[in-house]
C-alpha cells in the first residue's frame, strides 16, 4: 500500500462509471476488502489532488463496490472522476468510519447522494422496518427509487423541492419533517447529506421531541 | 485586484517573476508587509516607482478593517469582518494581565455540524485565504499588543489546511512576522490526515476538541466521530512527542448531565493515558434553542479536581465576553440575518 496525504491506498481498475441522471453517476470497482454497511472510503486519481471521501452504496455481500456521486460544477475531483472509463486506474483507500451502528426500526433521512450509506444498509439486509425519507430537487435525483419503492412501499417518502404535485411530497425534507404526522420520538433517526440539511433536520427533530441520543448523523463535508 | 497580504515568500517570488521584476523584490515586499506593516504598495519606497506602478496595476496589499466591534465589560472585544461581498467572520481579542490572545476564524461558516455550535447553523460559506486569516490580526487596533493566537474561531482549521499552513508559515518565518510557534495554537475536531501533516510540518501547539471520551456521546455532539473516532485520533497522537515546547491540549465543554460525571473522568484518564497533555474545561455559552446547558460551576470545579488528582493538568477557561454574544458564530449570524433583511 502507498500513501497520499497520509492515507494508504491501492490501485483499482474502474469496472463501470455510469451516468444515472444529469451530473450523477454510479462508479463500480472490485471489492478487495470487507466493509460494514455505512462505511466510506477515500478515492483519488492523482497524488496531486487531495483524497475525497465517498460512502459505499453497495451491499456488504456484493462482489463490487458501488459509489454514488454527483459532479460538482467547480469540483476539483468529481469533474475528473466523471471522465473515468472502464479499465482506468483509481486510488482506493480501505473502508473506514463508524456510521454503521444501527438500532431496530430506523428512520433514514437523506438528501441527494446522502442516500448511499442507507442503500448499503438496506442491500445488506440490516435495516428491517426502516422508513426512508429522501430529498431531491428533481425526480431524476431519487436514486435507487425503483428498489426502494419495491422494498419499502409506503415507508419510502420522496420530498421533491422542484416537482409538480404527484407521487412526491412537494417541498424540502426539512419542510416534510416539520409537519410529519408519522414522526415517532421513540425511533432512532439517521441523517446523511450536506451540513445544512443535517443541521436543520436535527434541530427540527429535537424541537419535535426526539432525544439527541436518538439522532446519528453523517455529514458530507 | 489581487491581494498581496497573505502571500508566502515563494508566492511573492512567482508574482514578481511573472511581472518581470527582480526576484529580490519579493523579499522587499514581504519585508514591507510583514515587518513594516505597509498598507499600500506606494509605501514600499525601496521599490522603484516604475516597479511599484507595475505591481499596483494588478495588486493591492488588501487589508480590510473590521465592520463592527462589540466590547465587553471585561475588555474582550469581538470583531466582525466582511469577507467577499456577503460573508462574515469573527475574531475575538481577549486581554489578560500578562498576555493578550486573539482567536481567529479559518472559514466562514463550517461544514462540521457540531450540535453545540452556532457557526454550524450557518452551514459552510467558504474557506478563508491565508491573507483573510492574517488580516484578523493585522487590521485590529490592538495588533501590536497581541501575544498569542489561537485558531479556534469560526470553521475547522484543518478543513482549510492549505491556507492555514500558509498563514502559519507567514506568522513564524523570519521573512514573515517572526512569531514563535509557541505562541500559536491550532484547534481541531480531529481530522486525522491533516493532524499528521500539521504535526510534521509545524511546531505550533495543537488543541483537540474532545468534549466526551465516549463514542456514543461524541457522535451525538459531533458528527465527525463517525468519520474519525476520537479513539483513533488519540492513537495517532500517541505516535508523537508533546511537551511544554509543543503543547497538546484537549478542549472539553462541560454540558450539564451529559459529560460531567466521575464516569467521564475515569474514561478520560484511561483514554489519555501515556500522553503528555492538559485538559481545558470550558463553560458552555448558550445558543438559541439548544437542548444543551452548561454544567454548574460546582460540578466543573469537582471535575477539574478529579482529573488533577489523577495527574492530568486541568484548567478551567475563564468565561469572557458573556455580555457580547460570547458563543462563536452568534455575531456573524446576526449580521447575516440583518443583511438578508435588507
Ligand atoms: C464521510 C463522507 C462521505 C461522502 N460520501 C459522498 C458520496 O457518497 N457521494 C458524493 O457525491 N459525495 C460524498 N461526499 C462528498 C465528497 O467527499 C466530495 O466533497 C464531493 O464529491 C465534492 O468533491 P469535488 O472535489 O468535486 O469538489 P470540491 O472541489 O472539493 O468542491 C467544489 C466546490 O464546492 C464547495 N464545497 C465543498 N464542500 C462543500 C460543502 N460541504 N458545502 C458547501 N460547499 C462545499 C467548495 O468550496 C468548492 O467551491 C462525502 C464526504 C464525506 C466526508
Ligand atoms: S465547533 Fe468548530 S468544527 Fe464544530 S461546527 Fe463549530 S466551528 Fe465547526
Amino acid at each position: 500500500m502507498r500513501t497520499w496525504n497520509e492515507i494508504s491506498y491501492e490501485i483499482q481498475r474502474v469496472i463501470s462509471n455510469t451516468p444515472i441522471a444529469p451530473g450523477a453517476y454510479i462508479l463500480k470497482f472490485k471489492k478487495n476488502s470487507t466493509f460494514i454497511a455505512g462505511q466510506a472510503l477515500a478515492l483519488g486519481i492523482s497524488e496531486d489532488i487531495e483524497p475525497r471521501y465517498y460512502s459505499i452504496a453497495s451491499g456488504e455481500n456484493d462482489d463490487e463496490i458501488s459509489i454514488l456521486y454527483t459532479e460538482k460544477p467547480d469540483g476539483k475531483f468529481t469533474r475528473i472522476l466523471s471522465l473515468l472509463k472502464p479499465g482506468d486506474n483509481l486510488m482506493v483507500s480501505k473502508p473506514f468510519g463508524k456510521f454503521t451502528q444501527l438500532s431496530p426500526f430506523p428512520v433514514f433521512i437523506a438528501a441527494g447522494t446522502g442516500i448511499a450509506p442507507f442503500m448499503s444498509m438496506l442491500l445488506s439486509g440490516k435495516a428491517k422496518g426502516a422508513v426512508v425519507i429522501h430529498g431531491a430537487s428533481y425526480p431524476d435525483y431519487f436514486y435507487y427509487s425503483e428498489i426502494l419503492l419495491n422494498t419499502l412501499g409506503e415507508n419510502y417518502i420522496r420530498c421533491c423541492s422542484r416537482c409538480q404535485p404527484g407521487s412526491f411530497y412537494v417541498g424540502r425534507v426539512t419542510d416534510y419533517i416539520k409537519q410529519w404526522s408519522g414522526l415517532n420520538i421513540n425511533r432512532p433517526y439517521y441523517l446523511c447529506g450536506s451540513t445544512e440539511m443535517v443541521v436543520e433536520t436535527r434541530d427540527i427533530l429535537i424541537s419535535r421531541g426526539v432525544p439527541i441520543s436518538s439522532i446519528n448523523s453523517e455529514i458530507y463535508f | 485586484m489581487v491581494s498581496l497580504y497573505g502571500k508566502t515568500l515563494s508566492e511573492l517570488k512567482s508574482i514578481v517573476d511573472a511581472e518581470g521584476l527582480p526576484s529580490f523584490t519579493a523579499n522587499q515586499i514581504a519585508d514591507w508587509m510583514y515587518h513594516h506593516h505597509a498598507e499600500s504598495i506606494d509605501e514600499m519606497t525601496n521599490l522603484s516607482k516604475k516597479n511599484r506602478e507595475i505591481l499596483a496595476a494588478k495588486y493591492i496589499v488588501g487589508l480590510t478593517k473590521p465592520e463592527r466591534v462589540s466590547e465587553s465589560a471585561d475588555g474582550t472585544k469581538k470583531y466582525l469582518f466582511l469577507v467577499g461581498s456577503n460573508r462574515y467572520i469573527e475574531a475575538a481579542y481577549i486581554p489578560e494581565s500578562d498576555r493578550a490572545t486573539l482567536c481567529v476564524s479559518s472559514q466562514s461558516g463550517c461544514k462540521m455540524g457540531c450540535l453545540f455550535c452556532m457557526t454550524a447553523r450557518q452551514g459552510f460559506q467558504g474557506n478563508l485565504a491565508a491573507g483573510e486569516i492574517l488580516n484578523q490580526l493585522r487590521s485590529i487596533p490592538e495588533f501590536t499588543r497581541v501575544t498569542n493566537i489561537v485558531y479556534m474561531g469560526m470553521g475547522e482549521p484543518f478543513d482549510n489546511l492549505e491556507n492555514v499552513m500558509k498563514s502559519l508559515e507567514i506568522l513564524t518565518s523570519k521573512w514573515g512576522m517572526g512569531w514563535s510557534a509557541r505562541r500559536i495554537t491550532v484547534s481541531t475536531i480531529g481530522l486525522i490526515p491533516a493532524i499528521k501533516q500539521y504535526i510534521v510540518q509545524t511546531s505550533c501547539h495543537l488543541a483537540i476538541s474532545l468534549h466526551t471520551p465516549f463514542d456514543e456521546e461524541r457522535r451525538m455532539l459531533m458528527p465527525i466521530q463517525n468519520v474519525y473516532p476520537i479513539a483513533d485520533v488519540i492513537a495517532e497522537l500517541k505516535k508523537y512527542r508533546f511537551s511544554d515546547h509543543r503543547r497538546l491540549s484537549f478542549e472539553y465543554i462541560m454540558f450539564d448531565g451529559l459529560n460531567d460525571t466521575p464516569r467521564h473522568v475515569k474514561e478520560l484518564v484511561r483514554l489519555l493515558n501515556g500522553l503528555t497533555c492538559r485538559i481545558n474545561l470550558i463553560r458552555f455559552h448558550p445558543i438559541p434553542n439548544s437542548p444543551l446547558h452548561t454544567s454548574p460551576d460546582e460540578r466543573i470545579f469537582q471535575f477539574r479536581d478529579l482529573l488533577t488528582a489523577k495527574g492530568i493538568f486541568t484548567t478551567i477557561r475563564a468565561s469572557r465576553g458573556q455580555d457580547i454574544q460570547a458563543a462563536c458564530g452568534l455575531l456573524s449570524t446576526k449580521a447575516l440575518q440583518e443583511k438578508g433583511r435588507k
